[in-house]
């Protein structure tokens, strides 16, 4: 009797299961389809745009996807403000993916139910790769602000706004092969991050052509990055005349003050990853004292666009905004700029607009936070010139 | 001849057991493909419908350590890895020379599945041998490993054919032609895209095939004795040793099939803590006790319940973290708590009572 109960009550509950599917999956279905008839009468007249973002908001990861959120919402305000797109306004939705490839997916395939036009993301990479496979089969226009590894355009529907890992790499050891910084060079990354090897391994290969010797190649990885004594021991014994950093600004801010604890006294150089250093709490500021780095982004830069931008991120959000959050707010107004200059409007269904956008993205031309004059090129990659920021006196300085 | 047909009623009832499993399973199957061919399901769903399948078939393995067994497992997630990446690595490798994506598939499965039998056979050697909560410390410690070995490999494959490295790209020495293939942290990309809804419902039924009909067999009764006396059980002759870690591996080679249904969902493949690390072998040890230590069936119905929930509550944003630990808890209360157990006991001894007067 009571075995019958339990195979009842299994039963049952697969029933619910199915039918709380069904009626997710319809409910879903329905709002999708009010949502489209109430726009198609206001088309003619105004209508909306629907953005859709995709970062990790919770999570490992969450200060980059905040990041991104927040700049993106500012760019799409003020574009608001300002009459829209082409007269049209913007709706956005911003879906968590807590950097996870197949969480990415989901959230996804959650903004495609609620009408998703254009996708601005994913902000990490490895979801940003798996969500781009979805969205070329879509035919869905995907910017990505900062899912840097190559793959992240590999389909002709994916573009980017920051630099691809290897740009950075090759850009550092040219940067630093023609202004003679030094010819004996350590590298100090972390082995277990994509960001981290995708810009370390361009480096090692450019640096040979560009006459400057990687005398030590240390690696840590992300279960072992508080202690870098070892690592900093070798680059000294080798004699390097300047420490390579492709890494993210918390270790970084470790590794200096261990230099510095060790007595050794050298020159660091790294990428965009440093950015914040200065906002690492408790971090002594005179140990960053002439760290160079490669940035498109510095929240102490003197021109109108940066100061405007940071003083309204700060007044919202309460925080400095970093470089993620200047690439998504780049990647708005370029999604702006494109959908201006192909002309589409928001009657259009996602696959039309992308086929406007592919088009327009390689015409247009943008004044940003991240650089002036970005344009892009057919294969994603965004063409502007990185600039080399050097730490003087606690605040970033343009070289 | 009484006796005999009571044997034969007993044997039918655990065969008619075992045809509801499949049954609901079949059912749910048929039930979402008339609703897809309906155009009555979300995109959210469409997507969600592989990941709940690998789930299930990852809490069903499980259970096979923990429950059946009785042995704690936490290094689950580990073989998933270890059947993601191989069967990964073979089917792009095997991209061109295999253009068949469905024999491919088949193979990758293969492959996948007995990789991760072979890591598990490693595991299980020496510390299935203890007495104790080794195998906890040890598959917790080679999930950690896995995840960090994965993340310095680096293959690629060019004219000569493959090269193998444990330093970086460069390393490899390639030819201009090389194509990276696993390149370490940025892990694995362009798996193709081979799982279906179809396969992973019938890889399911396979998993069920197995699992019951390893419980219900002559093996899978000395495998139970082994958990609930280990003494008697060696008293009487069975061979501690080798019914366990027949256990352990079949366990194991499940999860890797989950894994390559998992690879093959994706286009790219990272090993990160998220996927395949610690939090996610909890994870599916919290469908297996939730759904009920050695119950099958309730692993399925946990399993699809906890996937579903985080992606239904997405409305909620960032609390819907809080409300599905809230909920976790809830559902442990309800399931485990002594009091409430009680509770639910007089309610179905009482229906029970009310149907025997009718």
């Amino acid at each position: 009797m009571k075995k019958s109960m339990k195979k009842l009550l299994s039963v049952t509950m697969a029933i619910a299961m199915v039918a709380s599917l069904t009626a997710c999956g319809g409910k879903s279905n329905g709002t999708a389809t009010t949502e489209s008839k109430t726009e198609s009468p206001k088309a003619s007249g105004e209508g909306s745009f629907k953005i859709g973002g995709i970062g990790p908001i919770t999570g490992s990861t969450a200060i980059y996807g905040q990041a991104v959120m927040n700049g993106a919402e500012l760019a799409i305000k003020e574009i608001n403000a300002g009459g829209g797109i082409g007269g049209a306004q913007i709706e956005y939705n911003f879906q968590d993916d807590e950097g996870d490839t197949e969480k990415a997916v989901n959230a996804y395939n959650t903004l495609k139910d609620w009408g998703m036009q254009v996708l601005m993301g994913t902000v990490t990479s490895a979801p940003c790769i798996a969500v781009g496979a979805e969205s070329s089969n879509d035919n869905m226009f995907q910017l990505t602000p900062s899912g840097s590894a190559v793959d992240c355009t590999k389909f002709e529907n994916q573009f980017r706004v920051c630099f691809s890992d290897p740009n950075q790499g090759s850009a550092s050891a040219q940067y630093i092969g023609e202004n003679k910084l030094a010819t004996k060079v350590a590298v100090i990354y972390d082995s277990s991050d994509v960001y981290s090897t995708g810009i370390h391994d361009k480096f090692i290969s450019e640096a040979g052509t560009q006459g400057v010797e990687i005398v030590a190649d240390e690696a840590f990885t992300a279960d072992n990055n508080t202690n870098f004594s070892v690592q900093l021991q070798k680059a000294q014994d080798s004699g390097a005349e300047l420490v390579f950093l492709p890494i993210y600004y918390s270790q970084a801010a470790l590794i200096l003050a261990q230099a510095k604890q060790m007595g050794y006294e050298t020159s660091f150089f790294g990428c965009d990853g440093l950015d914040g250093l200065l906002n690492v709490e408790n971090f002594d500021k005179t140990l960053a004292e002439n760290v160079m780095l490669l940035t498109p982004f510095a929240a102490d830069a003197k021109d109108e666009l940066t100061q405007k931008f940071v003083a309204s991120y700060k007044e919202k959000y309460k925080e400095t905004p970093n470089q993620f959050a200047a690439d998504a707010y780049d990647a708005i107004y370029a999604i702006k700029a494109a959908s201006e200059k192909a002309a589409v409007t928001p009657d259009m269904d996602a696959s039309a607009i992308c086929d406007g956008l592919k088009k327009a993205m390689t015409e247009i031309s943008i004044n940003g936070l991240t650089g002036e004059n970005m344009k892009w090129t057919a294969d994603g990659e965004p063409d502007k010139a990185p600039k080399a920021i050097k730490i003087v006196n606690g605040v970033y300085t343009a070289m | 001849m009484e006796k005999s047909n009571k044997t034969n009623f007993h044997l039918s009832k655990t065969l008619k057991s075992n045809l509801i499993t499949y049954g609901i399973v079949i059912a749910a199957f048929l039930i979402v493909q008339l609703l897809i061919n309906a155009g009555q399901v979300s995109s959210l769903m469409k997507g969600l419908l592989v990941p709940l399948c690998i789930y299930t078939i990852l809490a069903v393995s499980l259970n096979l350590t923990v429950g059946i067994l009785g042995e704690l497992s936490l290094g689950h997630a580990a073989f998933m890895c270890v059947g993601a990446f191989s069967s990964s690595l073979f089917s792009i490798s095997m991209l061109e020379a295999i253009p068949n994506s469905g024999f491919r598939f088949f193979l990758a499965i293969l492959i996948g599945a007995a990789a991760a039998a072979v890591a598990g056979i490693i595991i299980g050697i020496p510390v299935l041998r203890l007495r104790g909560d080794y195998l906890a410390i040890v598959t917790l410690a080679f999930g950690e490993i896995i995840k960090n070995v994965v993340n310095v490999i680096f293959i690629g494959k060019d004219s000569n054919g493959l090269h193998f490295s444990m330093k970086n790209a460069m390393a490899l020495n390639m030819e201009k032609d090389g194509k990276m293939i696993l390149n370490g942290a940025q892990g694995i990309t362009g798996t193709p895209k081979d799982s279906t809804f179809f396969i992973g419902v019938l890889l399911i039924l396979v998993t069920l095939f197995i699992v019951l009909n390893l419980i219900h067999s002559r093996s899978g009764r000395a495998i139970m004795s082994v958990r609930d006396n280990r003494i008697a059980a060696e008293s009487i002759g069975i061979n501690i040793t080798k019914y366990k870690l027949m256990a352990f591996t079949i366990s194991a080679s499940l999860a890797g099939v989950a894994g390559v249904l998992y690879s093959h969902n994706l286009s790219s493949l990272t090993a990160t803590q998220k996927n395949f690390g610690y939090n996610q072998s909890i994870m599916i040890l919290v469908f297996v006790v939730l759904g009920g230590i050695g119950n099958i069936r309730g692993s399925i119905i946990a399993a699809i319940t906890l996937t579903l929930l985080p992606e239904l509550l997405r409305g909620l944003n960032t609390y819907r973290m809080l409300i599905y630990a809230l909920i976790l808890i809830f559902m442990m209360i309800f399931n485990w708590s002594p009091k409430l157990i009680d509770l639910r006991k007089r309610f179905f001894h009482k229906n029970k009572a009310e149907r025997e007067k009718v």
